[in-house]
C-alpha cells in the first residue's frame, strides 16, 4: 500500500485545494452553487484546451479528474480526439462522447434512486 | 441619517453575522480532498483488475457518481454537504447529487414532466455551458488544424 | 363600526373577540422552546399524506378543525374563512379547507398573512358582514424549500442569515362577544423595499417594512413603545430584529426589551440549526395562536402589538434581478375590550 501513498497525498492536496477555492467563492461572492459548478466546467474546458489541465491530471490523478474542472478537461480532450479522427464533425460529437459516461450514469442512477427512495425533511 | 438602499445595505452588513469562513474552508478542503482520495483508490482498484489507466479513471468517476446517488437516496448526502460545502459540491459527486436530489423531489409531479424534465434543474446549465464551451474550443482547434 | 385613525390605522369600536385558537406543528417545532404550545404535533413531515403539499393542506385542515372543536362549533357556524399560505395560488388553504363548506377569502401576504387575515376578518366583523370568522395560515419547511430554494436532498449550505421555514399552522376563531382577547386596532402595511436582493437574508429585507408600520401605528394613535407590554414581530429572525430596533431607534423609538420575534421564540438557536430563526406563515401563526393568545386570555399580557412581516417576492422576479419588496401588518391585541393606552 505504501507505494501508493504519494499519489494519494497529491490527490488529496490538489482535490482539497480545488474544493477550498469553491468554498471561497461561496463564502465571499454571491455566486450560487449552480453558477460555481458551471464556472468550474467552463474553466476546465479552457484549461484543458490550453493544455494546462492534462498536466495537473498527470500530477494529481483523481485530485484533478474528480472535481468538475476535470469534467471540463474531459470535454476538451473529447473534442480534440474527435476532430483528430473525424475532422469538422468532431467539434459537435466530441464533447458529448467524452461526457457520456458521467452524464448517462448520473441520470440513470438518479432515475433508479427516484424509484427506490423518497425525499425526507432535513435534520 | 437618510435611509437609502446604500446606507441600509451598510447597516445590513453590520447586522449580519459572517459565515464561519475558516471552518467552512478547511472542511471543504478535507472532505473534498477525501473524495478525491477515494476516487484515486478506485482508480488503483480498477487498474489492479487489469483495466487501462484512462478507462479506470472514467470508471472511478462513475463509481463516485453511484455512491453519491445512493447517499442522496438515503438522505445522507445533504447532511454531509451541510458541513462540507464546496467539498461535496465541486467533485463529480456534487453533480450527481444535484441530479438525483431533483429526481427524487420532483417524482411527486409525475415521471415525465416531474422527474424527467426537472432532473436537470440544477445540473442542466453545467451541461449546456460545458458542451457549448467545448464546441467553441473545438472550432478553434479545428481552425488551427486547417492552417 | 371600524373607523379610520390617522393615515394607516383602523380602529375597532366594538373590538372583535378571539374566541378560540389552535395550532399544529412538526418535529422541529415540538423540540423547540415552545414545543408544548401545540394542540397537535405530527413528527412525520408528510402528515400521513403522499406529498408535502398535501401535508401542508392537512395541517390547515387540522388547525381549523381543532379551533372549531375548542369553541364547541361546527364548520357551518362560521360565516367566512380568511386563509393563506406561501405556496403558489395559496393551494394549502384551498385544499386544506376544501370540503368544509366555509366561504373562503384567500389571502396572500407571504409570512405576514396571519396578521393580514386577522385584520380583514376584524373589519368584516365590525362591518356586520359576518358574525363568526376563522383565520388560518400555514407553512411547511419542505414545500417552501421546493418552491423557493432547492430540492430537499440537494446538498447546499445556508449562510447564518438564512431562516428556517416552520412546519406549522395556526387558526383563530373571531366573533362578537366579551371573551378576551380582543382585536382593538389594525394597521395595514405599506410596501417597503430598501434594495435587499439576498434571498438568504429575508430578515434584513423585511425589517424596513416592520419599522415603517410600527412608526405609522405610533403616529396614528399617538402612542409609544412603552405603552405596550410586548411588540412581537412575525419572523424577522435575529438579523431582522436587530435591524428593526436600529431603524426605530434612529426615528426616536426605543424597543429594547419590549420587542421579541416569533422566529426567535419558536426554536432554540443554540441547539437547533435554524441560523437566524424561524420563518413562514405558520411560524407567526402558531406562536400567536398557541402562545400569545392564551397569555392574553390569562391576563399575563395586557396590550401587545403583533406584527407579521412578509417578503412579497417570487423566485421568478428574484431571478430577474428584482429586489425583495416586503410588507408588515400590525394587530393591536388586548386582554381588555376597552381602556389601555389607546382609549379614545
Amino acid at each position: 500500500m505504501l507505494e501508493f501513498f504519494p499519489a494519494f497525498l497529491k490527490a488529496f492536496l490538489v482535490g482539497g485545494l480545488l474544493c477550498a477555492i469553491g468554498q471561497l467563492l461561496i463564502d465571499f461572492t454571491k455566486f450560487t452553487p449552480a453558477r460555481i459548478l458551471t464556472g468550474y466546467v467552463v474553466t476546465g474546458v479552457f484549461l484543458g484546451g490550453i493544455g494546462l489541465y492534462p498536466k495537473l491530471v498527470e500530477f494529481a490523478g483523481a485530485g484533478a479528474s474528480v472535481p468538475l474542472l476535470g469534467f471540463g478537461n474531459l470535454l476538451a480532450k473529447g473534442v480534440r480526439d474527435a476532430i483528430d479522427q473525424q475532422g469538422f464533425l468532431g467539434i459537435f460529437t466530441g464533447g458529448f462522447t467524452a461526457a457520456a459516461g458521467g452524464i448517462a450514469a448520473a441520470l440513470f442512477f438518479s432515475l433508479l434512486a427516484a424509484l427506490l427512495f423518497k425525499p425526507k425533511e432535513k435534520n | 441619517m437618510e435611509l437609502t438602499p446604500q446606507t441600509y445595505s451598510q447597516l445590513v452588513k453590520e447586522a449580519s453575522p459572517p459565515s464561519p469562513h475558516a471552518k467552512n474552508i478547511s472542511m471543504a478542503f478535507f472532505i473534498g480532498g477525501g473524495i478525491c482520495v477515494l476516487g484515486q483508490a478506485f482508480i488503483y482498484l480498477y487498474m489492479g483488475l487489469g483495466v487501462p489507466k484512462e478507462t479506470a479513471s472514467g470508471m472511478a468517476s462513475i463509481t463516485l457518481v453511484l455512491l453519491a446517488v445512493i447517499l442522496t437516496g438515503l438522505n445522507t448526502y445533504d447532511r454531509i454537504a451541510k458541513v462540507a460545502g464546496a467539498g461535496t459540491l465541486v467533485p463529480i459527486t456534487g453533480f450527481a447529487n444535484s441530479m438525483s436530489a431533483a429526481a427524487l423531489d420532483f417524482k411527486s409531479e409525475g415521471f415525465i414532466l416531474g422527474l424527467g424534465a426537472k432532473m436537470f434543474i440544477i445540473a442542466g446549465p453545467v451541461i449546456v455551458y460545458g458542451i457549448s464551451a467545448s464546441i467553441l474550443y473545438g472550432f478553434v482547434y479545428w481552425l488551427l488544424g486547417q492552417l | 363600526m371600524a373607523t379610520r385613525k390617522g393615515r394607516y390605522t383602523i380602529w375597532m369600536e366594538d373590538p372583535p373577540s378571539i374566541i378560540s385558537s389552535a395550532c399544529v406543528g412538526g418535529k422541529m417545532e415540538q423540540e423547540g422552546p415552545l414545543g408544548n404550545i401545540f394542540d397537535l404535533i405530527e413528527r412525520d413531515s408528510y402528515f400521513g399524506q403522499e406529498s408535502w403539499e398535501k401535508a401542508e393542506s392537512k395541517m390547515q385542515s387540522l388547525a381549523v378543525h381543532k379551533a372549531l372543536e375548542k369553541a364547541g362549533l361546527e364548520g357551518d357556524a362560521v360565516d367566512c374563512a380568511f386563509a393563506g399560505d406561501l405556496l403558489n395560488q395559496c393551494i394549502s388553504s384551498t385544499y386544506g379547507l376544501r370540503g368544509m363548506g366555509i366561504p373562503l377569502v384567500g389571502l396572500f401576504g407571504a409570512c405576514s398573512t396571519m396578521a393580514e387575515s386577522l385584520a380583514v376578518a376584524s373589519v368584516f366583523l365590525e362591518a356586520g358582514a359576518i358574525s363568526r370568522g376563522v383565520c388560518c395560515t400555514s407553512s411547511h419547511f419542505c414545500t417552501a424549500e421546493r418552491q423557493f430554494r432547492y430540492p430537499l436532498e440537494y446538498g447546499g449550505q445556508r449562510p447564518p442569515t438564512a431562516q428556517w421555514t416552520a412546519t406549522a399552522s395556526g387558526a383563530a376563531l373571531l366573533a362578537k362577544g366579551e371573551q378576551s382577547p380582543f382585536v382593538r386596532a389594525v394597521t395595514i402595511g405599506t410596501i417597503e423595499d430598501l434594495g435587499v436582493t439576498d434571498a438568504n437574508n429575508m430578515g434584513a429585507a423585511m425589517a424596513p417594512a416592520a419599522a415603517m408600520t410600527l412608526e405609522h401605528f405610533f403616529n396614528d394613535t399617538q402612542t409609544k413603545p412603552e405603552d405596550f407590554d410586548l411588540m412581537v414581530t412575525g419572523d424577522l429572525g435575529r438579523v431582522g430584529s436587530t435591524l428593526l430596533r436600529q431603524l426605530l431607534l434612529e426615528r426616536g423609538y426605543n424597543l429594547e426589551h419590549r420587542q421579541t420575534d416569533c422566529g426567535m421564540m419558536l426554536y432554540n438557536p443554540q441547539e437547533q440549526d435554524v441560523h437566524s430563526g424561524g420563518s413562514g406563515c405558520g411560524c407567526a401563526a402558531s406562536v400567536l395562536c398557541g402562545h400569545l393568545i392564551p397569555l392574553l386570555r390569562a391576563q399575563k399580557l395586557r396590550h401587545i402589538l403583533f406584527m407579521a412581516t412578509g417578503a412579497l417576492m417570487s423566485p421568478t422576479v428574484v431571478q430577474q434581478g428584482e429586489s425583495i419588496a416586503s410588507i408588515a401588518h400590525l394587530i393591536y391585541l388586548s386582554s381588555e375590550k376597552s381602556g389601555g393606552p389607546l382609549s379614545c
